[in-house]
């Protein structure tokens, strides 16, 4: 697929203003299904995770997951929305043959939480308010394998194959107002949007919310107006968008590829556009016309929820901090730069920090451990196994430090063997024998041994040139394996050396 | 209101995915017509102040708790499909692009 | 041929809690007729004597040890195909469906197996239930017991021409526009549509979700009764079934006193467009309630005249949806065109060859009336007119305690008849149509046969919502004074069956 011929994007700046929407949908972490009693899991064996209803099976009805209903609210309720007097379900028809009933049960004119806001910061402290239009409910569909062919794409592939255990999965899609005055920062609001939503939904505990296994996807609505002009300009609606980066990326290329269309006398043709991570390119997919007749109708088989106001209010009072909130506070309690916060927020650590710090370790420990080391380990570790580190750990790990049993460059070697599955710090500590050697007796000996070996050096640290200890301190500190205090070492030698 | 061409009947057979036959888009043009003729006095009753009825029994909040139940064994699943892989649907080639 | 066959099922049930038969027997009877008269009636689309005989076996034995499971226990049903079964295919009537297998059964199904109720076969019906005749079964027509050449009604007239022809004592219907009592009324046999939600949908394989519902075909009134006490009540795979508690219906049939009953006579299903003994049978009846304490008034329902045609765009509208997931994936007939083709293809020509052209008519017509631009002006007028019928049964149920109709316009037409003529054909449904629409519950019953052709004619009455028992008090009512009148019951009228002797 050749790319497209892209604008510079401080040039597509000049020219127009980027008007954005985001249509998220995020996969609700219930222990079975939205319409079904099938378990809602993720990574199961193909076509196990399933009923009659999901398979779309004659006779078979839908029947709503109290659950899910609760889920969604609160989310409402998150994003500042009203939560519908009465909503109701209604049935989105289109043939597709991960649709197992070829109709979709959604949400239409009547969708559970409308009229919300969210509040987004951008990572350069710019703070941005995003009308939310609806939050509402619905259905995931299955999982589409296509085969043959060389890309594993739609496109060239001999068949595919249909696993239904993710069809009927609840979704809530939440639909925002068009954004105008993102200017500049459009990709980061749209990076920073997601990233809110996110937030928002693992604070409720609602979604596992990982964008890499689709429980949480984005399709960003781009188009350009022309500078001075008031005439929206034709959107298009960037898919297969999966993770953070890529959002923020697609926008911007969006951007830049519609900008240079516009700059040449060309037309945005409305259509679905599909991001490729690999090429880093959007690709043009159906485009939107008569054919989208998805001929909504209520869906008869389910009765409008209709949720009792105490159960709201319960709900509202047991909503988490708001994450704008909360990383208001938090930064000020941990008295972080700007860019340390940021760094931290951009992680995406804050619960981790929050946890250590919590477990005992200082703010500033805890952040240089996690947006350090424990970030390097996770990157060295391979797919998407990760690492599995706990804050407590990485508190107990910085308590070693402050009692002085480890070194940072002794810490460093712990913290690879907790991440092993070895165990906690201080057993590993145990265990390996990693503390470092505060007998001074035996560090004494090593002295006298390095400095017998090198004459000259003893000489010149005898002539005051106290600098010439760090080649004593060095074949010390090789001879102890490390498990040494460097500080300790350095006074010692100072001191052997002038009772020689 | 009821002229119903032959061109629509087209596009609202590939909408409901049958591959009528000519004769058939024929056919169904005329009886199309016909009916909606037939049909068309809905109209002059439903005035705005009427409200729709979608369920004959005003129910509401009907739920189910969060439980696991009905799961189908996978290859009871499959043993009615057309074609299979042993743990998945097969079927050819799709055109259109993801949804 | 065994006299058991002739019996009711409350007889039946007598016997064997008596234990002058057994199941066993029964169950053998049932099925030497169905062996001796089917080759005629095609009312039976799938029959596996073994599994039938397995079921009776096993409730013989239960009676031995002494634990029947219900008062039916051990008598034989006939099951509609629209029923979903694990042990019998299921087609719906149709193509598309031919010898598929269902991984569960209804939740009827369920209620009448667990009530130790021995499962014959399926019957034929209308390719999923879009008929009156069952003239449009993929599977070839039912002919009516009385007159092999006349329909036997539908959709289910494979029901209704089972029990009709004695090749069962029960059977289980649907009845989305009157697929149940229309049946009944051309086979002179009874035939029941409950309150909606007042049955489980759940293993129906559903046509018009807001229409469906599941109910007893039978020859008596109290069988009727006795089967819906099986059947009825809340499933939580049926988000539309009601939680009421149910009395005993069986209870209100044995009841069958209408002093002080106000019977409502719908003006405008008694005159034009009836057939005139159809519409003498109706008033004949009508007296004899009155004479035995009933008070008959006449009521007016206005909306009834767009009725019908609410419901065509209603009923489609909801089948075009109901019926996309027959589409080649997952279950059903596959039809792979002509050098392959992309997945659309293959469904669009699955569709082609495994619908028929009343299911193509109506999937066509249902989607017209839902896509952008004319949802406003069809569906949504119709569901306002729904609004309207609601309205006006509420404003006449405030007066009299049951309304009273001729079941449908005309007796048993001739196969072929009206099969060039749809609108026509959904005229016939023109009494039973108005039911479905509210969601009230209305019974079908034997009124005699009309004096020009000699052919069965039913008289249906309906009630309020969740007042189905009214329907068994002055249905089994009628019955006993009908039959009283007569000196025998409709059904012994009926032409012996030659069948084995052709």
């Amino acid at each position: 697929m050749a790319k497209a011929k892209l604008m510079d994007y401080d040039k597509a700046l000049e020219l127009f203003e980027p008007v954005l929407g985001f249509e998220v949908h995020v996969e609700l972490s219930t222990k079975t299904k939205m319409f079904s009693a099938a378990p809602n899991n993720f990574g199961s064996e193909p076509n196990t995770n399933i009923t009659p209803t999901c398979l779309g099976l004659p006779g078979s009805l839908p029947v709503v997951n109290e659950e899910a209903v609760r889920y969604s609210i609160s989310l409402g309720l998150a994003l500042d929305c009203e939560i519908a007097e009465s909503s109701s379900f209604a049935r989105k028809n289109y043939f597709y043959p991960d649709l197992a009933k070829n109709y979709q049960i959604s949400q239409f004119d009547e969708p559970i939480a409308i009229n919300g806001n969210v509040e987004v910061e951008l990572p350069n402290g710019r703070v941005f308010q995003i009308d939310i239009e609806r939050a509402h409910m619905e259905e995931d569909a299955g999982k589409l394998t296509h085969v043959g062919g060389s890309t594993g794409r739609i496109q060239g592939a001999e068949y595919s194959l249909v696993d239904y255990n993710r069809a009927g999965v609840p979704l809530v899609e939440i639909v925002t107002r068009m954004i105008e005055g993102a200017e500049h920062d459009a990709p980061e609001l749209a990076k920073a949007y997601v990233a809110t939503i996110r937030d928002i939904v693992l604070a409720l505990g609602i979604s596992d919310a990982k964008m890499e296994r689709g429980n949480l996807r984005c399709d960003a609505n781009v188009s350009l107006r022309p500078r001075g002009s008031d005439k929206l300009g034709t959107r298009t609606e960037t898919k297969n968008v999966n993770s953070l980066r890529s959002v923020e990326r697609a926008v911007r290329y969006e951007i830049q590829r519609q900008a240079q269309i516009l700059a040449d006398g060309g037309t945005i043709i409305q259509e679905t556009r599909h991001w490729h991570e690999d090429t880093g390119a959007t690709s043009a997919g159906r485009p939107k016309s008569d054919a989208d007749d998805y001929r909504y109708f209520p869906e008869p088989d389910l009765l409008p929820v209709v949720p009792d106001p105490a159960l709201i209010e319960d709900l509202r009072a047991a909503l988490p901090e708001k994450p704008a909130e909360r990383r208001r506070r938090l930064k000020a309690d941990w008295g972080f730069t700007d860019l340390e916060f940021q760094d931290v927020v951009n992680s995406g650590l804050l619960n981790e920090i929050t946890e250590t710090v919590a477990a005992g370790a200082t703010p500033q420990a805890a952040r240089k451990w996690w947006t350090g080391e424990i970030a390097r380990l996770a990157n060295a570790a391979e797919g998407d196994a990760g690492i599995d580190i706990t804050p407590a750990q990485v508190a107990e790990l910085q308590q070693l430090v402050n009692e002085g049993t480890l070194t940072d460059r002794l810490a460093r070697q712990v913290l690879e063997a907790v991440a092993a599955g070895e165990g906690s710090p201080r057993k590993i500590v145990e265990t390996k024998g990693l503390a470092v050697v505060s007998d001074d007796g035996a560090l004494i000996a090593a002295i006298d041994e390095a400095l017998s070996a090198q004459p000259d050096v003893l000489e010149k640290i005898k002539d005051g040139k106290v600098q010439a200890a760090g080649a004593v301190i060095g074949a010390v500190m090789k001879a102890m394996q490390g498990k040494a205090d460097a500080a300790r070492v350095r006074e010692l030698v100072l001191e052997r050396a002038a009772a020689l | 209101m009821s002229d119903i061409s032959a061109e629509q009947v087209r596009h609202l057979a590939n909408l409901a995915r049958i591959d009528l036959s000519d004769a058939e888009i024929a056919t169904m043009t005329t009886e199309l017509g016909q009916i909606m003729e037939a049909v068309a006095s809905v109209q002059a009753v439903a005035t705005p102040d009427v409200p729709a009825t979608s369920h004959p029994i005003p129910l509401k909040n009907v739920y189910r708790p969060d439980v696991v139940a009905d799961v189908i064994p996978t290859d009871k699943a499959l043993a009615s499909a057309p074609e299979h892989d042993g743990s998945r649907f097969k079927v050819s080639a799709i055109l259109g692009e993801e949804q | 041929m065994s006299d058991l066959i002739h019996k009711t099922a409350a007889q039946l049930a007598e016997m064997l809690a008596a234990g002058t038969t057994t199941s066993v027997e029964i169950t053998q009877a049932h099925l030497d007729r169905i062996a001796a008269v089917d080759g005629d009636l095609n009312a039976f689309l799938h029959v596996n004597a073994a599994v039938s005989l397995e079921a009776a076996k096993a409730s013989d034995a239960r009676r031995a040890a002494g634990a029947p499971l219900s008062p039916l226990d051990g008598v034989p049903i006939a099951i509609k195909d629209v029923l979903v079964t694990t042990d019998m295919p299921s087609t719906s009537g149709s193509k598309i469906l031919e010898g598929w297998m269902s991984p569960y059964d209804a939740t009827v199904v369920t209620k009448v197996r667990e009530a130790g109720l021995v499962p014959l076969g399926k019957t034929n019906m209308d390719e999923f239930a879009m008929g009156s005749s069952t003239e449009h079964s993929a599977y070839g027509p039912t002919r009516n017991p009385w007159d092999l050449d006349r329909i036997p009604g539908g959709s289910g007239g494979g029901s209704a021409a089972a029990v009709a022809a004695f090749e069962a004592p029960l059977a289980l219907g649907s009845d989305t526009g009157g697929s149940i009592r229309q049946p009944a009324h051309i086979t002179g046999t009874v035939g029941v549509k409950p309150t909606y939600g007042g049955v489980s949908r759940y293993g129906a394989i559903a046509l018009a979700s807001s229409f469906d519902q599941i109910g007893p075909v039978t020859r008596t009134v109290m069988d009727s009764a006795l089967l819906h006490d099986v059947i009825k009540g809340h499933d939580v795979h049926d988000s539309t079934s009601l939680k009421d508690e149910w009395p005993s219906f069986a209870e209100a049939a044995k009841n069958a006193n209408v002093k002080g009953l106000k019977i409502g006579v719908i003006e405008q299903l008694d005159g034009e467009g009836f057939q005139p003994g159809v519409l003498a049978r109706f008033h004949e009846s009508l007296e004899l309630l009155k004479a035995n304490g009933a008070e008959i008034v006449n009521v007016s329902l206005p909306s009834l005249e767009h009725a019908v045609a609410a419901y065509y765009l209603i009923l489609p509208a909801e089948a075009s949806s109901n019926l996309a997931k027959f589409d080649s994936v997952r279950f059903g007939l596959r039809v792979q065109p002509e050098g392959g083709g992309t997945v659309e293809q293959v469904m669009s020509a699955t569709r082609e060859a495994g619908f028929g052209a009343e299911v193509k008519r109506r999937i066509i017509l249902g989607t017209y009336a839902l896509s952008a631009g004319y949802y406003d002006a069809y569906y949504g007028s119709a569901q306002k007119v729904r609004t309207l019928v609601q309205r006006d049964f509420a404003d006449a149920f405030s007066k009299v305690d049951v309304l009273a109709s001729p079941t449908a316009p005309t007796t048993a037409w001739k196969l072929g008849e009206q099969l060039d003529d749809p609108v026509a054909m959904w005229r016939g449904d023109i009494a039973t149509i108005p039911a479905n629409m509210a969601g009230i519950p209305g019974i079908s019953v034997p009124a005699g046969l009309a004096d020009e052709d000699g052919l069965p004619v039913g008289i249906q009455f309906l009630a309020p919502a969740r007042e189905d028992a009214r329907l068994y008090n002055v249905g089994a009512a009628l019955e006993t004074l009908l039959e009283q009148k007569w000196g025998h019951t409709l059904l012994s009228q009926a032409p012996e069956l030659k069948g084995g002797a052709l």
